[in-house]
């Protein structure tokens, strides 16, 4: 229904959203199409979605719900619980086991993920270090958010998190199934950051810039 | 979604995980449950909810989430007349909006026909008492194709045949309708 024009010259490639049947392309997801002139030209479906599906490559947040033999089985918020080794963090070895509780977040990302098989999550990347995964510290809040949210407080130079980084000093782990740890100094901090980024998916930047005036004069 | 006065208020769950009794190796088992505003759901509803899940599985691309289950729960707030086709556009609007991917859209529409040939479109209740039969459409958006057709009461092939061309005319409207929500919604 939202009409491609001509096709361009050259190689296409497809994103999230678009389908190719026979001959064309079948948009599948409602949305806003958006269109990347670099490289060989890309076209995606930017739309709004609360439920996450499991994508290879993608960072998230995961709770681990129980300890089977030598596996974690993981809630990352899709249709089915992932898997977890124990052996796919940083300098672990059958002697030296990491210290996984059921409970703890994990922030991993997935080195299988398509519809047939069931999702794993690993700690480590392509060469064996973790760089940033692994267990997330004790105290910090988790919540959820829409995963349309999460891409615009990843895009490089997000104004959110620089207008709340100068509010309060704070660490931040976002997960690409929507959900957001957070941990300030004081728990009061640390609840008022959560309602911000809660309330930036519906508010504009007017709004947002005028309720952080308010709390940063406070 | 209210027509008139009829309003539905839709729920769309999933993709979630599947019971084992009930999951399908290679699609998305679809499930609607349709609440009506009193009482228990009974039989009526259970026809009804067997219709749209058809149309749904229909446009449902259910082979790129296998093993999974979709739910759709639709409560019905208020009914005067039309109720098939308002519970129809309700559900392709909760599809639309929790991004789940299809193939193409739906939409429903109500005809009734009147004792005197005359054909009216999304009857209310009192028309849809005094009609010689009340046929209800659900239409695609791509081609205008009709993906579901319900009649009650008896009335010729031509008449049908009428029916159906008037059906598709008015859908247009509903998906511009479906367009325009989606796009103030993207605009904020």
């Amino acid at each position: 229904r939202l009409s491609a024009g001509t096709a361009p010259q050259g190689r296409l490639l497809c994103g999230p959203g678009l389908r190719r049947s026979g001959a064309g392309l079948l948009v599948t997801k409602c949305g806003l199409l958006r269109h990347r002139p670099g490289g060989g030209g890309a076209y995606w479906v930017d739309s709004q979605q609360k439920r996450y599906v499991p994508v290879k490559g993608d960072h998230v947040i995961g709770i681990v719900t129980a300890k089977a033999g030598d596996v974690f089985r993981l809630d990352v918020g899709g249709s089915e619980p992932a898997s977890l080794s124990y052996l796919a963090f940083e300098g672990a070895t059958k002697r030296n086991r990491p210290n996984v509780q059921v409970g703890d977040l994990i922030y991993g990302q997935f080195v299988v993920a398509n519809k047939d098989m069931e999702p794993e999550v690993v700690c480590i990347d392509s060469s064996g270090k973790s760089s940033g995964m692994g267990i997330i510290g004790q105290d910090g809040f988790l919540f959820k958010v829409s995963l349309g949210l999460i891409r615009k407080l990843l895009a490089p130079k997000c104004e959110i998190i620089q207008e709340l980084s100068q509010l309060y000093p704070f660490e931040l782990v976002l997960g690409m199934n929507g959900r957001i740890w957070v941990k300030a100094k004081t728990v009061q901090q640390t609840l008022i950051i959560v309602n911000i980024l809660e309330a930036c998916e519906y508010m504009t930047a007017e709004q947002r810039k005028q309720a952080l005036a308010k709390l940063s004069g406070n | 979604l209210c027509p008139g006065d009829t309003s539905v208020l839709a729920g769309l769950y999933g993709p979630a995980e599947a019971k084992v009794s009930k999951e399908l190796p290679d699609r998305a088992a679809l499930e609607v449950l349709l609440r009506p505003k009193v009482g228990l759901p009974g039989v009526l509803e259970r026809s009804r909810e067997q219709l749209l899940r058809q149309t749904c599985e229909a446009v449902v691309l259910g082979a790129l989430h296998p093993r999974t289950a979709i739910s759709l729960v639709l409560q019905v707030l208020s009914d005067a007349g039309s109720l098939l086709s308002c519970c129809l556009n309700a559900a392709c609007m909760a599809l639309l909006d929790a991004g789940l991917p299809l193939a193409a859209l739906f939409c429903g529409v109500t005809c009734a026909l009147q004792p005197d040939g005359t054909i009216l479109l999304d009857p209310t209740a009192r028309q849809e008492q005094e009609a010689r039969a009340i046929l209800t459409f659900a239409i695609s958006s791509s081609d205008r194709k009709v993906l579901t057709a319900t009649t009650k009461g008896s009335c010729s092939v031509e008449e049908m045949q009428q029916c159906l061309a008037a059906a598709q005319r008015a859908a247009s409207t509903i998906f511009q309708f479906y367009r325009d929500s989606v796009r103030r919604r993207y605009s904020k």
